[in-house]
Formats: structure tokens, sequence, C-alpha cells
């Protein structure tokens, strides 16, 4: 049974939060709104009812509250490669400026490694304030436990207000699992981040349900306040050479000998660019390609394009491509500048991992294709035609 | 061998689900599933128990309804269930979800080898419960696993591959472990005939905060850190225009165009 529940007087059974639930447990019935066994008290139907006749009430939180006015500070955590910091840290130093200023706060990046001192300039460059940075050989690649015992250890002593993270891979093993060591909330995937300037919260922004929802989530009794936030939704802040900022080295004790994970190497995936995440553009094949040698087509036009190669669940499954491909709900989510969907029919959980890709381009053959309802721009003919034209095209026009 | 499966009952996407006329997802009767990435935990630890003999338990927390997704791991070839099903746990977000789930891992599993999961769920998509339960337990997390290289009970260690954005990590880990699962790591198996009867047979007791040790105030609407103050339908994006005309001129037009957006 739910906590959720109808004030019987003020429904009118208008209907319009049967639409809002994503469980599909709203019902109506002799026009009152009902609530259903699916009912999971997520709370979606909520701010959908015109009369607020649907009343969820949160249970008293009895266990001692966290003094707020202690934390300070915006913290990004960096994630790094060997060419330097990654882009979705740059980004997080634009975002974390802004929300930084709103509160009157400082900006700090936090980097971890076993040398990575080298960084602190491109950081400053970027926006942060300070750096604070712990070097020691367990910190040599990214590793859960050593590097969660090392942030939870930063947190505790400076006591941030904020702590963002690109939802990546690493980002998300990490914060999961810090937000679980430091006991706090941990909003995933964010899209939009924002200070309501009453209450100092943060308002995290993010899709639900494959984007078919957005929800606005706020941790109002525990700090940090944490989230991830999706690669190549904020804006990367113009970069100030020169831009100074303190930095802070810090100790801490960590026994390798504790650590019960060792990794033994990294393969580097084969061939072509496989990293969507970071991809600008992206062209994917999907059914209509028809079989496995075809993707040729589509792997040329990528490669004019200076972009990674993407596909539908079809294609993937039908074995003509590996799954890191993959695009849609059971594969990644991707948001590049251009997506080019080739012989890819557009079914909902495809969709779902690229609708918000600045620019869709759709070419295939069936003009009442869903794809086309979400592309900027179509062209219904055989794939096999407008790909390779589009390739020599851009070949000439680029100059590759 | 004792391999533990967390799974989620999810609402299936809709492949048709749209409204023409408003252009909102219809979810009256939409059917719910087991999300799928943890089909491939369940296999993961079924493959386990049969190259090592042993049991697979299975553990969910959601509505009544939710015990149908144990009665499907059942019927796939799962030995036992924990179902956390009560008002308590309602409306956890994931830091109380990973709580009620290690809790009742503690209080009613028995050792165990390693924890299966999904890398995330279809409905939230957060990714952060299987990390949140493994913290919890203290055991090392194993997440976007992809392959499952070696396993050695006697000496507590498993080799992975994780699937990373630009490759594959190969990690060596103590046992036991948490592993959170991507698609390609294998192909779940169906229901077997067995499996069926035994799971329509079973009995299977909603288990509540109290059951299984939870403190007050940690679970549920109560017990979750963050609370969602406001949910809105994205405005449905609009598809643009097709390019009319034969394949040469159309591509010179979105050539034109793309060429505008400076991008390239």
């Amino acid at each position: 049974m739910p906590n959720l529940r109808v004030d019987e007087k003020a429904c009118t059974g208008c209907g319009v939060c049967l639409e809002s639930c994503p469980f599909g447990a709203l019902t109506l019935e002799g026009e009152l709104a009902r609530i259903g066994d699916k009912c999971n008290d997520c709370g979606a139907c909520v701010s959908s009812c015109p009369s607020e006749a649907l009343i969820l009430e949160r249970p008293k939180d009895r266990r001692p509250a966290v003094d707020l006015s202690s934390y300070k500070d915006v913290w990004i955590v960096v994630e790094y490669e060997k060419k330097g910091v990654s882009h979705v840290a740059l980004e997080l130093l634009g975002k974390g400026r802004e929300l930084a200023d709103k509160l009157g706060s400082r900006l700090a990046a936090v980097v971890l490694g076993e040398s990575v001192s080298r960084l602190t300039d491109e950081l400053f460059a970027h926006g942060a304030d300070l750096a604070y940075i712990v070097e020691h050989p367990s910190l040599r690649e990214y590793r859960t436990d050593p590097f969660v015992e090392t942030a939870a250890h930063l947190v505790r002593k400076y006591k941030p207000e904020i702590v963002l993270m690109g939802a990546t891979t690493t980002g998300r093993d990490f914060a999961g699992a810090l937000a679980t060591e430091i006991g706090t909330g941990l909003t995933a995937d964010c899209t939009g981040l924002e200070i309501d300037a009453a209450t100092r919260n943060l308002i995290q922004t993010r899709p639900a349900f494959g984007g078919n929802i957005m929800a606005q989530i706020v941790c109002k009794r525990h700090r940090p306040q944490m989230a991830t936030v999706r690669p190549k939704v904020m804006e990367l802040p113009s970069r100030r050479d020169g831009r100074k900022g303190q930095v802070v080295k810090d100790d801490v004790a960590l026994n390798e000998e504790s650590f019960m994970t060792k990794v033994l190497e990294f393969v580097q995936e084969e061939g072509m660019t496989v990293n969507l995440a970071d991809a600008n553009v992206i062209v994917s094949g999907g059914r209509g390609l028809q079989d496995p040698a075809n993707f040729k087509v589509v792997e040329e036009l990528a490669r004019v394009l200076g972009g990674a190669v993407g596909a539908s669940r079809a294609a993937v499954d039908a074995g003509w491509i590996p799954y890191p491909h993959q695009v849609g709900q059971t594969g990644k989510t991707v948001r590049p500048k251009l997506y080019i969907a080739c012989g890819i029919s557009g079914a909902i959980q495809h969709l779902a991992g690229m609708q918000t890709s600045d620019i869709i381009v759709a070419i295939n053959k069936d003009p009442d294709a869903p794809i086309f309802k979400v592309a900027a721009y179509g062209i219904v003919a055989d794939l096999f035609k407008v790909v390779p034209l589009l390739t020599e095209k851009f070949k000439k026009r680029l100059g590759r | 061998m004792h391999a533990i499966v967390c799974i989620k009952q999810v609402p299936e996407t809709p492949s048709v689900g749209i409204d023409p006329k408003t252009n909102t997802l219809i979810r009256e009767g939409i059917p719910s599933i087991i999300n799928p990435f943890d089909l491939y935990a369940i296999e993961e630890a079924l493959l386990m128990k049969d190259k090592f003999g042993g049991k697979v338990t299975v553990v969910t927390m959601g509505p009544p309804q939710a015990v149908e997704a144990l009665k499907e791991a059942l019927a796939m070839g799962c030995d036992e269930t924990l179902f956390l099903c009560d008002k308590g746990f309602a409306g956890s977000d994931t830091w109380a979800t990973s709580y009620a789930l290690s809790k009742a891992i503690e209080a009613k599993a028995g050792p165990y080898n390693v924890i299966f999961c999904g890398k995330q769920a279809i409905d939230g998509d957060t990714a952060q419960v299987g990390p949140g339960v493994a913290r919890r337990l203290g055991i090392p997390q194993l997440t976007y696993v992809c392959k499952v290289r070696e396993v050695n009970l006697e000496a507590k260690r498993i080799v992975v591959e994780r699937l990373l954005e630009s490759g594959k990590e190969v990690v060596e880990s103590k046992l036991p472990a948490l592993i959170t699962v991507v698609k390609d790591i294998n192909k779940p198996r169906f229901k077997k005939l067995m499996g069926i009867r035994k799971a329509t047979q079973a009995q299977i007791p909603a288990l509540k905060p109290s059951d299984i040790g939870c403190e007050e105030d940690n679970t549920g609407l109560a017990g979750s850190p963050t609370e969602v103050v406001r949910i809105f339908t994205p405005e449905p994006r609009k598809g643009g225009q097709v390019i009319e005309g034969e394949p040469e001129e159309a591509c010179d037009v979105l050539v034109q165009k793309l060429m505008e957006a400076k991008f390239l």
C-alpha cells in the first residue's frame, strides 16, 4: 500500500493524473482517481493535478539533522586522461563557476591520482579558484575503493556544499559509492542544475523513463548535495590562460593491502572510434543496412565527418556490429551535435538514447518511419544512394 | 556456490505508445517486466550455478505486483527469493533502496560468493543502487561488466572485463564482490517448464523493514535524502523538414544546412 492518497473532496475526476503516472497505476472510478497496486510512491502525479488532490506526505525524518551551514564551496571531481582534463570536467567547471557565484562561494577542483599536479593550470584557466590534490601510488588508475576512501576523507575534512562529476562510467561508479559512504543524496545523470536562492538548495533536473519525463530533485537535509551530470549538456567555459588559483595538497593514508581489486590491463577498442560519449558527430546504422558488410558505408561517412559509428539494437542483435556501438535504452545514451540515422526506423527505445542530440538527420526509405518525427532534416530515399553521396560531398567541402 | 541477484520490476517501454492526438505516452495497461539489464544478471548467476552447483537467490523491492518478477526469475531457474514489499519501503530513493537491499541480504540471504545486478534500470536510469549495496556490505564493486573471465571460488578470486567508454578494462577482484552487468555479457535463457511449476507453487512472503533489521526512518520516503519536487513532460521534439527532390539535390541541400551549423 502506497503513501500516496487522493483527497476525494478535491478530486474532480478530470483524469490528468492518469497520463502522468509512469507505471499506469492510476485509474478513474466513479469520477475519482484511484490508486492501484502498481503505485510505488514516485510522486510523478502530484504536480500534475490541477486541483492538488493527490497527496504524498513524506513521513517525518526523525534522525538528527545535519548542520547545513557548515558546508561551503562547490566541488568538481575531475576526470582526466593522458591528454589532460576530460571534456566533461571542463564543462562542469563552467557550470560550477555559475553555481559558486550564485552561492557566493568558491569553486574547487578535486584531482586524485599518482601524479596530477600538472593539471592545475588547466583547471584554474577554466574557472577553478582552488584545487585539492591528492597524489598516491594507489591512485594511479581509477579504482572504486581507494578513490572513494580518499574523496570521503576530503569531503569530511573540507565539507563542500555541492559535489559534481561527469555521468561517465567512472563518474557513476565513483559517485554511487561515495554518496553511500558519506551518507548523502545523489542524483544521476542531470541535464540541468540551478540554485534555489531562498534555500540554497541545488535543483537538479534529470530525464527518466528514457527522457519521456523530466524530474526535478532536491536534497534538503543532507550535505553535500551530489550529482552526476550528463556529458555534452553544459557549455564549455572560455579559457583564461594565466588565471591563478590556490593549490591544496592533502595526504591520505592509503593501504594498498586493504584494496580488493587490481586493474590488470586496459584493452583499447579496436578499429575506428567507438567513444560515442565524446563524439560530436555520430553516424548510426540500423536494420536498413541489410548486411554487416554495408556498415562500411556508415563508417566512411563517420570518418569524413570525424565522428563515431553508432547502431540500432536491431543491427547489434543481428551481430552486424559489436555492442559498444549500440545507442538506445539497452545501449548508450548519446548527445552529439549531429546524429545521422541511416536505415533506422526510430523505435522509442532507440529515441531514448539519442533524442537530445542537437541536430538529428534521418535517412530512410520509409516515409512513415517514426525517426522522421524527431529529425530536423530527413531524406526519404535509399540510404545506399544517399549516404555515399553525402560522404563525397562532405569530402569536397571539408577538404578531407 | 551462492549467487544473489538484485532485480527490479519496471514498466515496459511502449513500442507504439504515443497518443497521436495529444502526442503523449499512453500508459494504461502497460505490462510490467523484469528490467532488461537484470535478465542478464540472472543469467550470469545461473551460469555460475550451472558450473559450480549451489543456488541463486533473487531479491527485489517493490509494490505487491513485483512478486511477478520474482516468479519469473524462479521460472528461469533461480532457487530462492527475498521480497521487500511494505508501505515503509515505498518511495525509496537510491540511498534508501540500497540500504534496504543490503539489510535484506545481511539478514536473510546467508553467506554468498557474488551479487549480480543489472547496470541500471530502464525507468530510473541511475546505476546507483548496485554501488550503494556493495558499499554498505563492504564488498568490492565491479560495474559495467561485459565478461566474466575467470572465477575461482576456493581462492576467492574473480577476473572480469568492464566495458568503459573507450575500451575494456580487465580487473581482478577478491570475492565476494558485487557485479553490475551490461547487455553484451550473455543471452538470457527462457523459462523452464520445471521452473514455471515451481514459480506457480512458490509462497513468497512480503518482508517489512522490521523483518530485516532496518533502523527506523532509514527506508522509504523518510529515509530518502533526495526528494522529487516536480515532474514535467519535456516538449516533444518536433520533426523538421523532409528535404524533397532527387538524392543528388537533397544531399546538396542537407550538406549546405549542416555546413551552416558550423561545427563540422
